[in-house]
């Protein structure tokens, strides 16, 4: 059937801010998804609040709206835009939720809007719990026993009949919001109570405890006609009982017999068959490991983290495929891409295993609770590609960066036996090494599969990788040892520390011995038929399959930036692809080289060739001898790249862009500090120190507060503001618990207005498309700020000395590409706080916002363009004609225990953009986008630390003129009642009801405005009223120039008026 | 210890024997099913043939003796990147490893299984020898393995006696030609009284059981070798049973009514194909394996149609017989291993004869 000719204009809905649970995995999919459309001729508008993505690109859909995700503002985008249909499925459970809105209020068919892919009645039977378990039975699938309840009555009442533990899961909500295991009553009252309210339809489900089953995903497409395959199979290598996002997933299964794979995969068609699915789908199973009984744990009618994942796995385009399908064409009309010569309608057959291992991000916060439950809390994923299991494993352990090479490595030898034990039983993050550790002290397999129920299967591959670490410390060495250790997947650098040589050796001696790596494509069909795709990953011990043929044009290398973590997101995958597009635009050949499943630089059409691998030098060295580049960019990827540039310059292959000691000259203190003097441009005083007695010297003759941070990290990892000795006690403690290579920096805390710029440099002139002004003060994350472009409080005077000192640092440092600085204006004076000259977190922002695209200017200067011929005038550009602000996004809700606060160190996920003529509304679109969405009850707390009292007294007599009844503990309330504001006094926690918390629980107050005191915030109090207002679902702001700008917000807002502006045509 | 793979091209693959350490010469084919491998060793049509599996872990889930499709393996040798010697699974009940001993398998890992199978794409099947013995010469050992055919295959994996699968439904006469279990079980399962015959048994002996319908099964080889049973198809055809017949059979069938059938370059095998069902317009994944296919065009028109085509080919998947209660398939619908897709099939082949025996009488 060919495609529907009646569908000519389709609104795509994206996923909004990058949360836990829903990451960059939905960029991928409605990237492909749009470009997909496009190539069919069909107009796409596109909507969603995230300005970090690719997708919003005006490259990537014909008009495009980068505007807070509701109800409201996509009612007046359709009434505007006119679209005749609306595609919904590939936005994650954010856009499905707001089409289903639209569809059940009327409002789609009123205005002649189809739902296109998935209806809204397919998507209500299969997320209604109820509507659910209903179709299942009527089909004879088996579910879990449950029952949906909306009381807590109902939960206890089923927990009584069927038992505890029971699982409670949330209707409508994401990544496993608010569910989890209640083994008894009170456990089962706070985690029902929590989940009722987070719910969009106030419904939980309450189910069977079958923890321990093997957890298996089918990822399922259908077409209109009826005609369904599955793309693969995966088995979560954790059993049912962590999130799937939390788990370590292996692609294809590996445990299950042809019986147990067809019975399931008949079971994953039929559901679709019944559920009439147009599209893509992930049906999730428990199977039980003694016997073939199953059940359907859920399914979900839309690209998913799994759809993305089995994509890049299988190499077959699932948002592709699916967007196609919703346009009418049947799965056997839609060409295989990667074949070029087969059709949709097959189901990929892998010649090789693909590992997944999530990245958490408990670095970030130490407090935060690491055991995993249902409730997802990592914040992205590493995949890797082998010819066997444990060399995948070892791959994707490299991949996650966290300087770990192997399963041996880290303090576990030193736990006791009691604490080993202990840890056993404890499912975290850290739970791989444990098993190691207990498999290396003598545990059999099957004691340690009666404490956590992995697989055997499983265990006994990580024992093969404790035995060759056992073999590699006591062996000789020998061709085979190697040849073993290597097809494992064992990379130099453990080798090396396993058989005390350098990792030198270690290379030259496989190299004598001719044990490289050999490189095999992703074909989707296991050899079958001849392909085309350069999909590649490496292996040991195999033949290399990748032809690189006379080089024909200049070969550049682009270093992708790995798993998506808190400091760097979804925008390094934006600069990178960019990049790669650039280069291409001037002849290159382009390679990329990255680890992220979820990503559209891991998409196998962006580059002329992709390399699925771990970024680590051995990994990408491999890459280098076979492709010889005549250059490699770095400046795209994050500090993952960055952290590789020495390894690539010494394996020969010149860094494009700025070089590598001018990197290091703005990292390193006095090389910096004396460009500084160079170019006269001051900073806050600061000095490197290693030790604690040489940090406390340093702070005191600085003069307190202070700023302390180890250097050469992302997101402000591990950087504090530090007001006493005991402060600087503590965080050097910290910072020194990982072994540290560079000094750690002590600066002069200056509480100025923050101000950044990004800027491209050709080598003699600047670009500079705008200046950034952060709305909190300095002291708080540039990602975790509300950022406002163009900046509104600066004068003239500050605004020519921010344009001449980033066109001075620019040169000074000999930057070529992109580069981006952060200020601190202080008393009309500027100070460099921080000079990166690489890509950084607002490139995307700042590009759409002005219509300047830097990542393609900057690649196309690295290549010997000028900023002139490309078209531009150098200097600081003429601001555009609206104010954009963007705005932090946290998923504080998700990690149990983590600290609120903000502070120097980035806490945000994502970010959102609110844009617009005022910049009220733009102030009042940045809060709807990042789902502050008040008032509602009208009432708040108040508890400031002694320094903010005299601020917050105006904020608070706005937010009491706007109608705020205000609570406020002990001294704050003293302090607004002498000002002449109403407050009502309320007890601290330890002093028994009425006090903050029981407020808080009680879900009286919408907002609660608590700054804490400096340093890290010992108090118990402060810690337990911002943990409760965040899993209670109440708006908590950590700083009083944050709340301002709220209030700021609330005075304008106004549904009624609000604009919606297509980026396109800025 | 050493094990070696030459193909008749003189490319010589290195490994490590598993299971027999016997030498063998056959034809080296690849299946891509990603699971199975108990089901795809015991699967009659591979007699005379060594298998390579193109998914790297083979014998994961160990071996369950109950999913055999057939008491015996005909295959011959068997080719794998890695066999697991730690299976899992609650079924298990030996390592795959014992079960190539005791059925005297030629087996080799360590092979780089996606390289040799990208050759058996590029030149096609091709003849090869499984050995232990390090100290082959290639120039001798070659003309033999070129020399080599799979002969009087369908004779070696026939049952000898005719078996009885009681039922009270339909009676069915299963005609062996390499068939495999789940064929008599699917049909057994719903409610059909199972008889299976040798392969050789006339057509005079069946039509003479007064079965409701005759289902002509998988099977090994050319199935221009079979000339004989051809013979007793034609027989067979002119009679008014309706018949349903599997890859082999299906093959046999077209051959009995002036088709022609012709060597794959290197067949389809697997549990992937796309298989398009021309009356419905619908697409199904199917079990396949085989390497012969009956050519494009040369079915009579008057004598039958086309109903199936396989989506990536578009090479003959199945024959609906005009004017008769006959339809074949190249596929299995039988799946083990493989998709259960097709399985309607045999819920078609009933009703058909169901509905033939209520106008008979």
């Amino acid at each position: 059937m060919p495609k529907n000719n009646s569908i000519k204009k389709v609104l795509v809905i994206g996923s909004g801010p990058i949360v836990i649970g829903q990451a960059a995995e939905f960029d991928y999919a409605g990237t492909q998804a749009c470009r997909s459309l496009k190539e069919e001729g069909i107009e796409v508008v596109l909507v969603n609040s995230n300005p970090a993505t690719i997708m919003t690109d005006k490259q990537i859909a014909d008009k495009v709206y980068i505007e807070p995700l509701t109800t409201e503002v996509l009612k007046k985008i359709i009434k505007k835009e006119e679209p005749d249909s609306i595609l919904p499925t590939l936005g994650g459970q954010a856009a499905l939720n707001l089409a289903m809105e639209l569809d059940e209020s009327g409002f789609l068919v009123e205005n002649r809007v189809r739902m296109i892919g998935t209806s809204s009645q397919t998507i209500k039977k299969a997320e209604d719990r109820l509507a659910f378990k209903e179709t299942m039975e009527k089909i004879g699938e088996p579910c879990a026993a449950s029952e949906v309840c909306t009381t807590l009555q109902g939960c206890f009442d089923f927990a009584e009949k069927n038992g505890y533990p029971v699982v409670i899961r949330p209707a409508y909500t994401l990544g496993g919001s608010g569910g989890g295991i209640a083994h008894d009553a009170q456990q089962l009252h706070d985690i029902a109570s929590n989940g009722l309210r987070l719910s969009r339809v106030g419904q939980v489900l309450v189910e069977r405890y079958i923890g321990g089953w093997k957890e298996i995903e089918y990822e399922v497409i259908r077409d209109s006609y009826g005609n369904c395959i599955t793309v693969c199979n995966m088995e979560n290598i954790d059993p049912v009982g962590v999130h799937t996002g939390d788990s370590i997933v292996v692609a294809p299964s590996q445990t299950l017999g042809d019986k147990e794979y067809q019975m399931l995969r008949t079971s994953a068609l039929n559901i679709i068959q019944e559920l009439d699915i147009h599209g893509g789908c992930n049906v999730q199973y428990a199977l039980n490991p003694n016997s073939f009984e199953y059940c359907v744990i859920e399914v979900n009618p839309r690209v998913s983290r799994s759809s993305a994942l089995a994509s890049k796995a299988t190499g077959y385009p699932i948002a592709k495929v699916a967007a196609k399908i919703a346009l009418g064409y049947a799965l056997d009309e839609i060409k295989n891409a990667v074949t070029g010569k087969t059709y949709a309608s097959f189901e990929p057959a892998l010649d090789y295993v693909v590992v997944k291992i999530p990245k958490w991000p408990f670095d970030k916060f130490i407090t935060a609770k690491r055991t995993l439950t249902t409730q997802m809390k990592a914040t992205g994923e590493v995949m890797s590609i082998c010819q066997n299991f444990e060399g995948a494993l070892m791959k994707a352990i490299r991949s996650l960066e966290q300087n770990i090479y192997s399963l041996d490595y880290g303090k576990y030898h030193e736990l006791t036996d009691e604490e080993l034990k202990e840890h056993l039983y404890r499912i975290d993050d850290r739970r791989l090494f444990c098993i190691a550790e207990a498999i290396r002290r003598g545990y059999t397999l099957e004691e340690i599969h009666a404490i956590n129920k992995i697989d055997l299967w499983f265990l006994d591959k990580i024992a093969n990788l404790v035995k060759m670490e056992q073999r590699l410390k006591t062996e000789p060495m020998s061709v085979e040892l190697m040849k073993e250790a290597k097809r494992m997947e064992f990379p130099d650098k453990a080798i090396a520390e396993f058989t005390h040589q350098s990792e030198a050796e270690v290379k030259a001696y496989r190299y004598r011995n001719d044990i490289v790596a050999a490189f095999k494509m992703v074909d989707t069909c296991a050899a079958e038929f001849e392909s085309e795709t350069p999909y590649y990953y490496s292996c040991f011990g195999n033949e290399n399959e990748v032809e690189v043929g006379e080089k024909m044009r200049k070969k550049v290398l682009v270093l992708g930036s790995g798993p998506i973590r808190i400091g760097q997101g979804i925008e390094f995958d934006y600069c990178s692809v960019h990049s790669v597009w650039a280069f291409a635009d001037c002849g290159y050949e382009t390679i990329i080289v990255n680890n992220n499943p979820e990503t559209v630089s891991t998409d196998f059409d962006i580059a002329d060739k992709l390399y699925f691998e771990p970024l680590t030098p051995e990994d990408v060295e491999n890459i280098v001898r076979l492709e010889h580049p005549d250059g490699a960019v770095v400046q795209f990827g994050g500090q993952t790249a960055i952290k590789l540039t020495q390894a690539i310059m010494k394996m020969g292959v010149p860094i494009y862009g700025t070089q590598a000691e001018d990197v290091d000259a703005a990292e390193d203190r006095e090389l910096f500090d004396e460009i500084l003097e160079k170019c006269k441009i001051p900073r806050p005083a600061g000095t490197t120190v290693f030790t604690t007695e040489e940090a406390l010297k340093a702070a005191n003759h600085l003069g307190y507060p202070v700023l302390i941070r180890p250097s050469y990290v992302l997101g402000g990892q591990g950087m504090q503001i530090a007001v006493n000795d005991g402060d600087i006690v503590e965080f050097m403690n910290i910072i020194n618990q990982t072994v540290q290579e560079h000094p750690i920096l002590i600066d002069k805390y200056l509480m100025g207005k923050e101000v950044e710029v990004d800027g491209v440099c050709d080598g003699k002139d600047v670009l500079i498309p705008g200046i950034m002004e952060h709305i909190e003060r300095a002291g708080i994350h540039s990602g975790d700020s509300i950022s406002i472009y163009p900046a509104q409080h600066l004068s003239d005077a500050v605004i020519d000395k921010i344009e001449d000192y980033t066109a001075k640092l620019a040169k000074g440092l000999h930057v070529k590409g992109l580069l981006n600085i952060q200020f601190i204006v202080y008393q009309e004076e500027v100070y460099v706080i921080e000079v990166n000259p690489r890509s950084s977190r607002t490139v995307p922002y700042i590009s759409k916002v002005t219509g300047i695209p830097i990542v393609d200017i900057a690649s196309k200067c690295i290549v010997g363009k000028t900023i002139r011929e490309l078209g531009y005038e150098p200097g600081l550009q003429k601001k555009a004609d609206y104010i954009a602000i963007k705005q932090p996004v946290f998923s504080f809700e998700k990690l149990r225990g983590a600290e609120t606060s903000l502070g120097p160190e980035m806490k945000s996920t994502g970010e959102v953009l609110g844009i617009a003529k005022t910049f009220e509304e733009a102030l009042y679109k940045s809060f709807i986008g990042a789902g502050i969405n008040l008032p509602r009850t009208k009432k708040m707390i108040c508890t400031v630390n002694d320094a903010d009292k005299d601020e917050l007294v105006p904020i608070a007599a706005r937010f009491q003129k706007l109608g705020y009844t205000i609570y406020a503990t002990r001294s704050t309330a003293d302090k607004l009642i002498e000002n002449g504001i109403p407050a009502i006094k309320i007890k601290k926690i330890s002093a028994g009801s009425p006090n903050a918390l029981d407020l808080i629980l009680a879900g009286e107050v919408d907002l609660v405005i608590d700054t804490p005191t400096q340093g890290r915030d010992k108090s118990r109090d402060g810690f337990l009223i911002r943990r409760n207002a965040i899993e209670t679902g109440c708006t908590c702001l950590t700083s009083l120039d944050t709340a301002a700008a709220l209030v700021t917000s609330l005075e304008n807002a106004n549904m009624e008026t609000l604009s919606v502006i297509d980026i396109a045509e800025i | 210890m050493k094990a070696f793979l030459i193909l008749a091209d003189g490319t010589v693959y290195e490994g490590e024997s598993i299971g027999s350490t016997r030498e063998v010469i056959s034809e080296i084919v690849f299946n891509t099913s990603m699971t199975g491998y108990l089901e795809i060793l015991t699967d009659p049509s591979y007699c005379g043939q060594s298998v390579v599996m193109t998914y790297p872990l083979i014998g994961n889930y160990g071996v369950c003796y109950e999913d055999m499709e057939d008491p015996e393996s005909y295959v011959d040798g068997y080719i794998v990147r890695e066999i697991s010697n730690s299976p899992s699974n609650f079924r298990s009940e030996d390592k795959l490893e014992k079960f190539l001993v005791d059925h005297d398998i030629a087996g080799i890992q360590g092979i780089d299984t996606r390289a040799l199978t990208k050759r058996l794409r590029n030149y096609g099947t091709m003849n090869g020898m499984i050995t232990t013995n390090e100290n082959f010469v290639l120039e001798e050992v070659l003309p033999k393995i070129k020399a080599y055919k799979v002969t009087d295959a369908v004779k070696r994996v026939s049952c000898k006696e005719k078996t009885v699968l009681p039922g009270d439904g339909m009676k069915v006469a299963l005609m062996d030609f390499g068939a495999k279990k789940n064929i008599a079980k699917s049909l057994n399962e719903r409610g059909c009284e199972v008889t299976i015959y040798p392969a050789y048994t006339s057509a005079e002996e069946i039509i003479a059981s007064n079965p409701d319908g005759i289902m002509l099964s998988n099977g090994p080889g050319d199935p221009k070798d079979c000339g004989p049973i051809i013979e007793e198809l034609k027989k067979l055809y002119a009679t008014n049973i309706p018949i349903f017949a599997i890859c082999l059979g299906h093959q046999l069938m077209a051959l009995a009514n002036g088709a022609d059938t012709r060597k794959m370059k290197w067949g389809h095998r697997g549990a992937n194909h796309p298989v398009k069902d021309l009356t419905t317009g619908r697409v199904y994944m199917s079990s396949q394996n085989h390497g012969y296919v009956v050519a494009d065009k040369t079915v009579p028109e008057d004598v039958a149609e086309i109903s199936f085509i396989n989506a990536n080919d578009a090479s003959t998947e199945g024959l609906h017989y005009l004017g008769k209660n006959i339809f074949t398939v190249q596929f299995h619908p039988e799946a083990c291993p493989g998709p259960q897709d097709t399985a309607f099939l045999f819920d078609k082949f009933i009703d058909m004869m169901e509905v033939n025996k209520d106008a008979e009488e």
